[in-house]
């Protein structure tokens, strides 16, 4: 099981025993993580590894039953969203989580408004556009309620917004799930740009392409539970079995079978 | 803007959108939304039109100035009730107890005004602290203990209609004096003519004002502009109207300072709502109180201020309505009060479910529910069929909400 020394210095977040039950479920165990600025770290799983709920709980959505912490050295808790995206950490989550009734432009600056008693219109549209293009975004309007878009644009507006206050980290939550060709690409670049910058990225994806295309790291959870850090260039076979957690498992079984028949028509 | 301007504006880039412009472009628009089943104001239009035309033909004095100015004078209470209840509806919650608590606010006042001797100015301060404490419970409820304001309020109704009988106990009714001040506000004190022209005239140069520096701002941004044959248009139909309006009652007594006092409450809460972080906020967790809590948004803290307001604005409205009836009686706030508030709110446009809404909704739709039953009372009719009637029309108005929200639905508008 490899683990990482290739970034140096503080992380900027690092968990230590991290547990999350809801109920009887235990969706996190003993979790530890570290996140460096300038890395990328993806984190990958099956469904109902714990991805999501990991995520939440960095971002305050849900108080670990159990564990610490630690941003920039210090010890937080992250007891509100507010709380952390104040301390800079930004989240895309997997729901979006945005508001239908309101249009592009509120909804990318909601909670952050510019000039709170006198909302500055303009300064925010000009904003949005300039974002969203950045994105490579597809949004024929940013005046229309939310409601309106399609998955991907919505998935690009809730992209956008966690860029929108320079985080120091910012974790996306299968950002590129509902996402065209293009704007995969584009988020990927944005991805690196973002590291490139000094920030911190996490990202969760089912796309093992994409994860081996800008990981820095790659961090596997396995019902709930550390199943090792890899580099990015482990090969697949050696990550679906971390993330299954047998080397023999419906993927490779699958595999075997495309190469057997492959063997059989030539 | 720091990079070269692009031939097309910012925001045209799309080549997919119709992009409308000019007064044509603004008609089409606005028909679309119509079609779609963003109703916003045009129920109420309707409705106004249709009530005015039914009671004058069974009754001219309906439309006679003095009528209308007296309409003006008792819309002026429940318009502010109805305004604390656009609030609440915002977040798509309801206070059932605003009723009971204008009756405990004229109440308050009348007790520490006439029988314990406390200046008005102080007695009315501390019917609106009563307000405000009866918001904040409401809301503390909701936030700690996850009680639907539906229950909690429906228990304050009884609760506070409680503390008004009590408070009038043994006198069951206090009289004001008529040549205070207060009640003067409530009965007799107009406008005079050049001021109510004044501020009839006031929103056109308002609107142009704004518009145009939003256009000049937009232009240097480089982002699209409606047009300015619209904005003129909009606001030239809005002054005439207006204009007309304000001669039509100033052949008769003119405009009440009380409805004045009304309109310029809506005002500031529309403003309030469409202008500030904090109405950007009451929308967000109207629409989806999680995502705005994932956006930093201090949800507990807005609802605290959607109830607070609320009661607040529930104990003015029984201030006011206690000086237009120079009285404060064990009757003050019951009846169809609660009722006719929470209607005109959802007859003005603001919908049940949260999330939708504005400000102006409380003022038409208090119109309408004040011409309906100004129009009944004028037919003497008797309360048991005003009743009915009102009832009816709230129950349109909820029919009309519920089928412009599932259009809006299949319409990708929310
Ligand atoms: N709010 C909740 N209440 C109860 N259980 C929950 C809640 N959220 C998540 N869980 C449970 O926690 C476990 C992990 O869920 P999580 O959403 O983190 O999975 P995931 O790794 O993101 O999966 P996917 O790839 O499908 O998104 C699941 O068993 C789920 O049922
Ligand atoms: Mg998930």
């Amino acid at each position: 099981m490899g683990s990482s020394q290739s970034t140096t210095g503080e992380p900027i977040l690092r968990l230590r025993g991290v547990s999350k039950q809801f109920g009887a479920v235990s969706a996190l165990t003993d979790i530890d993580l570290d996140i460096h600025a300038g890395e990328v770290v993806a984190l990958v799983g099956d469904n109902g590894a714990g991805k999501s709920t990991l995520v939440k709980t960095l971002a305050g959505v849900h108080q670990p039953t159990a564990g610490s912490i630690e941003f920039m050295g210090r010890p937080v808790t992250l007891d509100s969203p507010g709380t952390a995206l104040d301390l800079g950490i930004a989240t895309v989550f997997q729901d979006l989580a945005l508001c239908e009734n309101l249009d592009v432009v509120a909804n990318l600056f909601l909670g952050h408004e510019l000039a709170p008693w006198a909302l500055d219109e303009v300064q925010m549209e000009v904003r949005a556009w300039t974002l969203l293009q950045e994105l490579a975004a597809r949004i024929p309007s940013v005046r229309e309620p939310i409601a309106s878009l399609s998955g991907g644009q919505r998935q690009t507006v809730a992209i956008a917004r966690s860029l929108l206050l320079e985080p120091k980290i910012i974790m996306l939550d299968e950002p590129t799930a509902a996402l065209g060709v293009a704007q995969t690409a584009e988020v990927l670049n944005l991805i690196e740009r973002v590291r490139d910058r000094g920030h911190g990225v996490v990202l969760i994806s089912h796309n093992m392409e994409d994860v081996r295309a800008v990981a820095d790291r790659v961090v596997v959870l396995r019902l709930g539970r550390n199943n090792g850090v890899f580099d990015a260039n482990t090969s697949n076979e050696e990550l679906v079995a971390a993330i299954t957690g047998a080397s023999e498992n419906s993927v490779s079984r699958r595999r075997a079978r495309k190469l057997e028949e492959m063997d059989h028509s030539s | 803007m720091t990079e070269e301007k692009s031939p097309t504006a910012l925001d045209r880039s799309d080549s997919r959108v119709r992009h409308d412009e000019g007064i044509i472009g603004a008609v089409r628009a606005f028909m679309d939304r119509i079609r779609s089943g963003d109703l916003g104001m045009l129920p109420v239009a309707v409705g106004l039109v249709l009530i005015a035309t039914v009671f004058t033909s069974l009754n001219p004095v309906f439309l006679a100035p003095n009528n209308l100015v007296n309409l003006l004078f008792d819309a002026a209470a429940v318009g502010c009730i109805s305004l604390g209840v656009v609030c609440v509806l915002l977040l798509g919650q309801i206070d059932l107890s605003i009723g009971s608590m204008s009756g405990l606010a004229s109440a308050l006042m009348g007790v520490l005004w006439v029988k314990m001797g406390l200046p008005v100015p102080l007695a009315i301060l501390a019917a609106l602290a009563a307000g405000a404490l009866a918001g904040l419970v409401y809301a503390s409820f909701l936030n700690r203990f996850g009680m639907p304001s539906f229950v909690s309020t429906l228990a304050g109704l009884l609760a506070l209609l409680g503390m008004q009988l009590y408070l009038l106990g043994s006198t069951g009714s206090i009289n004001l004096n008529y040549n205070s001040a207060l009640v003067r506000f409530g009965q007799i004190l107009i406008m005079p003519a050049w001021l109510s022209y004044l501020l009839a005239v006031l929103p056109g140069v308002v609107i142009v004002v704004t518009g145009l520096r939003a256009m000049r701002r937009r232009a240097e941004a480089n982002l699209s502009n409606p047009g300015l044959s619209v904005l003129l248009a909009k606001t030239g139909l809005l002054t005439v109207a207006l204009l007309i309006a304000v001669s039509y009652l100033n052949t008769g007594r003119g405009v009440p300072y009380m409805f004045g006092l009304f309109v310029l409450l809506v005002v500031i809460m529309n403003y309030a709502l469409t202008r500030t972080k904090w109405g950007r906020s009451m929308f967000a967790v109207g629409g989806n109180s999680e995502a705005a809590r994932r956006a930093g948004i201090n949800v507990n803290r807005i609802r605290l201020s959607a109830f607070m307001l609320c009661s607040t604005l529930a104990a003015l409205g029984g201030v006011l309505s206690a000086a237009r009836l120079a009285s404060s009686s064990q009757q003050a706030g019951t009846g169809d009060v609660n009722l006719n508030a929470i209607a005109a709110a959802v007859i003005g446009g603001t919908s049940l479910f949260g999330g939708r809404g504005s400000a102006w909704s409380a003022l038409l739709g208090v119109l309408v529910i004040q011409a309906i039953s100004n129009g009944l009372t004028l037919l003497n009719l008797s309360s048991s069929l005003r009743y009915m009637i009102t009832g009816a029309v709230l129950a349109i108005a909820v029919i009309v909400d519920s089928l412009a929200r599932q259009s809006r639905a299949s319409h990708g508008r929310a």
